[in-house]
């Protein structure tokens, strides 16, 4: 079937989008609309002495300005997360409210909200909103957040700790690290990055008829409509409609809802005209959820042959302000369910604080938990091959789990179903010419380079919730109709799910239509995250499209005089086994929506549930191999391999789109990108110009390449390709980086790796010179 | 309204608008000539989402005042294609799979083609280098050169014929 499963199909979804005529939030204009914008707070903490609107109020074009006290209706924004410590404590989960409450606690809480006529007439106006706080010190850094004398953020829960989360048998750690022939110890920082989809966030709300509209770029509308119907409204689902158009990429922050979006319904609400916001750039790096910031502490211990016989890793996880959506369940569980990744480690203790400090709240970025998981066990390994005079790849073989070990379960109590770790690393040194590298070394050398080859291999459990849901009706003229709870907002499910639509049914692919996003339709549906949507959409569609093969069977053994386990179907057909008749599916469907078959039609809405507990194991090999000029810091990728084993592939040209969009922005934080907070709490990175995200001028070619490893416990065989990227490209770089610069004697560096640091690192001086 | 009285050519069609003195091209574009193909991802001219063409000349339409272009000739990605046939280089972004949420592509679009105007054969090196000053979060990069590295052969391709039936 050309354009089946495994097939490289173009994308159905992008003519539009190369025309100019894809329609985001930002493209959506209703007839008389307002507009909004946000006044947000310029302090990092103190309690609110007043908020004067008076002279935003008066200002040309003002229609309305609204504080806490005018939305004291709504609730707040929900923490999804549940946690609990060994001591059975639940995680402590302050109120996130849209407009600050009592406190403003970090720089660019929403503090006020101005409707106006015109955008520039309600960001003036914005500007006039005078919030008067009585300051109280800055929590920035971790350390000082944990501290006993630190400032407490959420005054009645007495210390910034919202959970001390542990997993694992410290005993036993103690007990390996004690027999342990060698140790080796990593001090570790996985910096705060920001997402930054290309398209800043936008809203458009319209509340008419007792019914709320919101266009609202996400990644599933179902999910937002949930959340504002329950949290935020206390309104029926049903009064709550969310369309999410084109989105401009998600990453993990599409998956909250953040208080714009619900502001501008109620805006309308109050006011009976849609209220449109549109947030500018700088604002985004102030609001959008960031991702990452932990600082790990690590400890190998292994035998005399390089054997690991346990490790310990422990972690302080920043959450920022408030928890995010899913804030504590990023550094902990997330993470955690398959920390020590792919090796056999008889002993784990994993220890996480998760701590409030005054910047914006964290939450899932592009992994979420499993890139910082994996960035500790492979610069643990390169650690210990350096330590113990082993080869990089050599320590790794030793410690995999091996194939013949699966399904195999950690110390997480998850099951690692499939994988081959040492083929698929085997695939990625020969293919980055691992064993050739001295002699291009030496080539660099005498060009004054120091060149490095590093290698990095990740697992991830992906999956997200274990359930989701599709609807597949075939019309009279014979075409197909989808519709489907995942969301994809650059990843190409129109496409994807079309192939197996067109498999399953073997029909032409021009022939289905897609819908997704628009909870008119959407019923139910999980979304797009942790690289869920082929494994769960993917499959609930086929389940589905099956599902209607089945119910036109009956109805064609009725139009064929027969009985159904005598029809067979194939290629939109279905025949009499000894093919003396045949009826069309698109008959059938005709048929079917007859009022002598029910009239209902040939339709099937099918619910899949993987199973609470259990998910894929997209794992991977990249190398990456990099130049630095030590008389000027600067690290160029000469090369960059990736071999993937993200079960089967549906699509290789959508595969490795992911592969090269996860491996950049793994790229980006590794070498480039940091949010930065000064020492007082104010954002130093509120532009591009100051947040470095990579362009194409810096990037290498990526050399992508699958060892499919069909995952046991689905039909489709799939695993998930969206995240593996990001998680295997920091170790990678970092690990290519301190290769380069062993010969000068370094042995630590930290993310990311700008000329600066690396000219430092190169030339013997200290790295925490500039520091403060 | 202090308005200002503005004519100019957009794609080829003339266009009169009254747009504020401080407005910028990518409002005009967007919000009085109904053209949204050009997206704001700055404002600040850091992201190139915003490329358009004035008289041969790639520029951020957000750094750029609808007031300026009087009497100027503008091509946005919206003429890029050439009624229902496809301009090379979206024919090539759509066999290459060059996109994925596609709010950068017509941004990387218009400053390809106006690379693609004045180098017919660029290195992959200047094809990176000329498009950097775009961003995309999504797609690494790497489909996007492969896509436009193929353009640029399709359409040295085309000229050489046009050329050689000339010469016949
Ligand atoms: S919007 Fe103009 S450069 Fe980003
Ligand atoms: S395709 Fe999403 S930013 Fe480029």
């Amino acid at each position: 079937m050309k354009f089946g499963v495994g097939q490289p199909v173009p994308r159905l979804e992008d003519p539009r989008l190369i025309t100019g005529s894809g329609r985001f939030t930002d493209d959506v204009n209703l007839p008389d609309q307002l507009y909004m914008a946000i006044a947000r707070s310029p302090y990092p903490h103190g309690s609110i002495a007043s908020i004067d609107t008076d002279a935003a109020e008066a200002a040309a074009g003002v229609v309305a300005v609204y504080t806490a006290a005018d939305i004291e209706s709504l609730g707040g924004m929900p923490c999804r997360a549940v946690l609990k410590d060994r001591q059975g404590n639940p995680c402590f989960i302050p109120k996130r409210p849209l407009l600050a409450e009592g406190r403003v606690r970090f720089v660019g809480e929403p503090v006020a909200a101005v409707v106006a006529r015109t955008r520039t007439e309600a960001r003036d106006a914005a500007e006039l909103v005078l919030l008067e706080v009585e300051d109280l010190p800055a929590v920035v850094d971790l350390n000082a957040a944990a501290a006993a004398e630190a400032t407490v953020l959420h005054e009645a829960h007495g210390s910034n700790l919202a959970i001390h989360y542990e997993n694992g048998d410290e005993a036993a750690w103690e007990a390996a690290a004690a027999a342990a022939a060698h140790r080796v110890q990593v001090s570790l920082v996985n910096n705060r990055v920001a997402p930054s989809p290309l398209e800043p966030r936008a809203a458009v709300g319209h509340y008419a008829n007792g019914t709320f509209t919101l266009y609202n770029p996400s990644q599933g509308a179902f999910a937002q409509q949930g959340v504002l119907a329950r949290a935020i409204f206390d309104e029926p689902l049903e009064s709550i409609r969310v369309i999410s158009g084109e989105t401009g990429g998600g990453f993990g922050i599409r998956g909250e809802v953040h208080p714009e979006a619900a502001l501008t319904l109620f805006a309308s609400r109050a006011l009976g005209a849609p209220v449109k916001w549109h947030g500018d750039r700088s604002e985004m790096f102030l609001s959008d959820s960031h991702g990452r910031d932990n600082l790990t502490r690590a400890d190998l211990a292994l035998d005399e042959s390089g054997r690991a016989l346990g490790v310990r890793i422990e972690t302080l996880a920043n959450l920022g302000a408030y928890c995010s959506a899913v804030g504590p369940f990023v550094p902990t569980m997330a993470g955690g369910r398959v920390v020590g990744t792919v090796y056999r480690l008889p002993a784990l203790y994993h220890s996480v604080r998760c701590l409030y400090t005054n910047t914006m709240p964290v939450a899932a970025y592009r992994g979420a938990g499993r890139p910082e998981a994996c960035y500790v066990m492979e610069r643990l390994m390169d650690e210990a091959a350096r330590q113990l005079g082993i080869g990089r790849d050599e320590i790794r073989r030793r410690n995999f789990i091996p194939s013949s070990a699966m399904p195999f379960v950690n110390h997480s109590g998850v099951s690692i179903s499939s994988g081959e770790f040492e083929a698929t690393m085997d695939l990625a040194l020969e293919r980055a010419d691992w064993a050739g590298f001295e002699r291009r070394r030496r080539r660099s050398e005498g060009l004054g380079r120091l060149r490095g080859i590093g290698l990095g291999y990740y697992v991830e459990s992906s999956g997200g919730g274990p359930e989701e849901e599709a609807r597949v009706r075939i019309h009279p003229d014979g075409s197909a109709e989808v519709i489907v709870g995942t969301y994809s907002h650059g990843q190409g499910h129109e496409t994807a799910f079309a192939q197996i639509l067109s498999d399953t049914f073997g029909i032409e692919f021009d022939k289905i239509r897609f819908i997704q996003g628009d909870t008119a339709f959407v019923k139910f549906g999980g979304g797009t995250g942790g690289s869920r949507s082929s494994q769960m959409g993917g499959i609930a569609v086929k389940r589905a499209g099956e599902g209607v093969i089945e119910q036109g069977r009956a109805v064609a053994a009725e139009l064929l005089q027969s009985e159904p386990g005598r029809v067979t179907y194939e290629a939109a057909v279905y025949r009499l086994d000894d093919a003396s008749a045949q009826v069309s599916l698109a008959d059938v469907a005709r048929a079917a929506e007859t009022a002598q078959f029910g009239g209902e039609g040939l339709a099937e809405t099918h619910r899949y549930d993987r199973g609470a507990g259990t998910y894929t194991f997209p794992n991977g090999a990249h190398v990456a191999e990099v130049e630095i000029d030590p008389d000027t810091g600067v690290l160029h990728i000469c090369r960059y391999t990736a071999v993937d084993d993200c079960g089967r592939v549906i699509n290789p040209l959508l595969a490795a789109g992911q592969v090269h969009g996860g491996v950049v922005q793994g790229l980006g934080q590794a070498l480039l990108e940091n949010v930065v907070y000064d020492t007082d709490g104010q954002l130093l990175t509120g532009s591009f110009l100051d947040y470095a995200m990579p362009f194409a001028d810096a990037m290498p070619d990526v050399d992508v390449s699958f060892n499919e490893v069909l995952d046991p416990n689905n039909e489709l065989g799939v695993k998930g390709i969206g995240e593996g990227g990001a998680c295997g490209a920091p170790p990678a770089l970092v690990n290519a980086a301190l290769h380069a610069l062993a010969s000068r004697g370094v042995t630590a560096i930290d993310m990311p790796l700008t000329p600066e640091k690396l000219w430092r690192a190169a030339n013997g001086l200290s790295l925490q010179e500039r520091a403060g | 309204m202090n308005g200002v009285q503005v004519s100019t050519t957009v794609n080829g069609d003339v266009e009169e608008f009254v747009c504020h003195p401080g407005e910028t091209l990518l409002e005009v574009l967007r919000n009085r000539l109904g053209l949204t193909g050009a997206k704001e991802g700055c404002g600040t001219g850091d992201c190139g989402a915003c490329s358009v063409i004035v008289d041969g000349q790639l520029v951020c339409s957000c750094l750029v005042l609808g007031a300026e272009v009087e009497g100027r000739k503008v091509a946005t990605v919206e003429g890029l294609a050439d009624g229902n046939r496809l301009h090379p280089l979206q024919d090539k972004f759509l066999e290459h799979a060059a996109l994925q949420c596609g709010i950068c592509t017509p941004g990387f679009l218009v400053a390809a083609k106006a690379l693609l105007d004045d180098n017919p054969d660029p290195t992959e090196e200047e094809i990176r280098y000329a498009l950097a000053g775009n961003l995309c979060r999504c797609t690494g990069y790497d489909k996007i050169v492969r896509a436009v590295d193929a353009a640029a052969a399709e359409l040295r391709k085309s000229s050489k014929k046009k050329a050689s039936g000339r010469k016949k």
